[in-house]
């Protein structure tokens, strides 16, 4: 039994639904941040398994360019979520709602 | 050989992820997302994309969970997280269809069968070459942009992360909580 193309893409796309459930079950931001890595690393599997068994180096490439725009949006991003907590004391989704209606 | 490590490494990801999506606590789904990064490098060998698992490996596993760890410094890492969760059936309803929708899409063979490599780079060298080859050639640009974006990117981490750092965090906590917290504290 050898391995193919579609043993790679379904893996990927496992975990690009562990991903999804992430970000649609959990309340805390830092856990919105980590299934969004989820999510990334999914996409750069699929990108580097079709790279590999078409032959084409173009999905590597993609790949590294999102490892570079995850990398920028984490620092960004745990800024982001340092200010917050020094405003909120808290990371709960559910606190922000400052809107009285 | 190949498709043991394949299987391993997919199962052993796949449990971690769900670690890292389902634990109450931060500290234990930030270290199983740090080891699901560590083994899709090990997808990525088995790939032969060897320079692709290197920076996973230093990229990932080194400087974003680094930065996660250094990040978890200022928030109560140790507290369970409590949340209030509405409806878990549709949640799980929703992403299995998106997975069999993706699946759908992913393994449709009439799309992949007519795709040309267009991107090979020169033959017979080992990967990191051909990589450095094709990244400073055909995509020199976007190589550029991506740069001036990590730039960017340090300079507003920089920014964001130094605001208001002349006062100490516990202060801001203990402002910060409401009173009946406060009232149990005391």
């Amino acid at each position: 039994m050898t391995l193919t193309l579609t043993h790679y893409l379904v893996l990927s796309a496992i975990l690009f639904a562990i991903g999804i459930a992430g970000v649609v079950r959990r309340k805390n931001l830092l856990m919105l941040f980590f299934a969004t890595e989820i999510m990334l690393n999914a996409a750069n599997i699929a990108f580097a398994a079709i790279s590999a068994y078409i032959g084409d180096l173009s999905g590597q490439l993609f790949a590294l360019f999102i490892i570079a725009i995850a990398a920028s949006e984490v620092a960004v991003g745990l800024g982001l979520l340092i200010l917050i907590y020094k405003k909120y004391g808290t990371l709960d989704l559910d606190k922000f709602t400052v809107m009285k209606g | 050989m190949e498709t043991i490590a394949f299987y391993l490494f997919s199962i052993l990801i796949t449990g971690l992820f769900l670690v890292t999506v389902m634990s109450k606590n931060i500290l234990y789904s930030m270290s199983a997302l740090a080891a699901g990064m560590v083994l899709i490098s090990g997808l990525f060998f088995i790939l032969g994309a060897d320079f692709l698992g290197a920076v996973q490996l230093v990229v990932y596993s080194g400087a974003v969970m680094a930065l996660y760890a250094f990040g978890m410094m200022f928030f109560d890492a140790t507290r369970n997280v409590k949340e209030k969760n509405s409806s878990g059936a549709a949640v799980f309803l929703l992403s299995g269809l998106s997975a069999v929708v993706l699946v759908a899409i992913f393994a449709a063979p009439s799309i992949g069968a007519n795709i040309k490599p267009l991107v090979t780079g020169t033959k017979g060298l080992d990967n990191p070459h051909v990589i450095g080859e094709v990244l400073f050639t055909k995509y020199l640009i976007p190589f550029e942009v991506a740069a001036v974006m990590l730039l960017v990117a340090m300079i507003a981490g920089i920014i964001l992360a130094s605001k208001k750092m002349d006062k100490s965090l516990s202060e801001v906590y203990i402002d910060a909580l409401p009173e009946e917290e406060l009232k149990e504290q005391k």
